[in-house]
């Protein structure tokens, strides 16, 4: 008897954990909270961070003049420091002349060609990279602001479709992970909670500064699944689902990541 | 690009140890890595990092492959005079950057 109600029991708490579902709000953390002291000080030092470095880099790029209009950023939009105020918090947004969420990165590069009438710069390449780390900047210390208007809906859902989808020769949802299994380890690492809070983020790993689309190709690779190439749709979906799913926190930008 | 973020304080008390932090933006190429298609990847690495306080030499570093990009080198020093701190990083490929910091000691 008392092993068959263990049994049901064990088979339950399974279940459980198998429909675990999303994370409640007062449950969710950062990818902060899972690393060591060392690097968040680094994180939290801005001399000693190194993704100030392309900020950094990026305000200079900010005022210099470029494409066939020689027209800097600036020039339209002014200090970055109170006119991109917010604009990571808010991304990926629905841009309505193409029909569809557009990441900060292509927003970037769409002002770059529109407006600037400049070759759209290469993705995480060091420009461009710099740029959306001096916009992601002025938004820190906000909270992700991710209000989607109707339009949306239809990719939201296909970024939370993306989520759950098993996926590659390991058959692994992105949720299985994050949703269910946050907190536990993967060989040595700490398995967070997949929220982009950070993005670009330094990635020690890396020695560099990288986007978020990198870092979810990354994850695709892991999982052993064909990744999506940089900018396409389905990437940007996802991108959409998690600073959905991760609505209200904290933008830490640029953050720094084992 | 060669840009540096340095961390001085603007003020001190004389005898008062002071930390210092620098990063400077680096690949710091090993030279043993190959490229996809075999060829070796040339090494591109800062050799040298000097910092002289009011023209003295007050910390000095080699620097090797297996450093990793982007060096952060954090030293202290006394605060002895008001006056000015010059960093230099030299490396290969006449990697060469020079950055001055103040500092009033009262």
């Amino acid at each position: 008897m008392r092993t068959t109600v263990g049994a049901v029991l064990g088979a339950l708490a399974l279940a459980a954990a198998a429909v675990a579902g999303e994370i409640p709000t007062a449950e969710r953390r950062s990818g902060y909270d899972f690393m060591g002291r060392e690097i968040r000080a680094m994180q939290d030092d801005d001399t000693a961070n190194p993704g100030m470095l392309w900020v950094l880099e990026g305000g200079a790029l900010w005022t210099r003049k470029t494409g066939a209009d020689g027209k800097a950023c600036a020039d339209c939009h002014g200090d970055a420091r109170t006119s991109m105020k917010g604009v990571a918090a808010r991304h990926p947004a629905f841009d309505a002349a193409r029909g569809r969420p557009v990441s900060l990165e292509q927003r970037i590069n769409a002002c770059r060609t529109d407006r600037q009438q400049a070759p759209a710069l290469a993705w995480e390449s060091r420009e461009l990279l710099a740029l959306t780390a001096h916009v992601a900047r002025q938004s820190r210390g906000l909270p992700i602001a991710l209000a989607p208007e109707a339009p949306m809906q239809p990719f939201l859902d296909a970024g939370r479709a993306a989520f759950h989808r098993r996926q590659g020769q390991l058959n692994l949802a992105c949720s299985q992970c994050h949703d269910d299994l946050w907190g536990r380890k993967l060989a040595g690492n700490v398995i967070p909670q997949a929220h982009p809070t950070g993005y670009p983020i330094y990635r020690l790993e890396w020695q560099g500064l990288g986007s978020l689309q990198r870092r979810l190709r990354n994850c695709l690779v892991g999982i052993r699944a064909e990744p999506y190439a940089y900018g396409a749709p389905e990437l940007v979906d996802l991108e959409l689902y998690l600073m959905w799913r991760a609505r209200g926190m904290i933008i830490e930008a640029p953050a720094v990541r084992p | 690009m060669a840009s540096a973020l340095i961390n001085v304080p603007e003020r001190a008390r004389r005898g008062e140890i002071i930390e210092i932090k620098t990063l400077i933006a680096h690949p710091m190429e090993t030279g043993y890595r190959r490229s996809q298609v075999g060829a070796r990847i040339p090494r591109d690495i800062i050799r040298l990092f000097v910092c002289t306080y009011n023209g003295t030499e007050v910390f000095r570093a080699e620097l090797h492959p297996a450093i990793a990009a982007n060096p952060f080198i954090v030293f202290s020093t006394v605060a002895t005079d008001s006056g000015t701190l010059v960093f230099q990083w030299t490396g290969d490929n006449g990697f060469a950057v020079r950055e001055s910091a103040a500092i009033v000691v009262e």
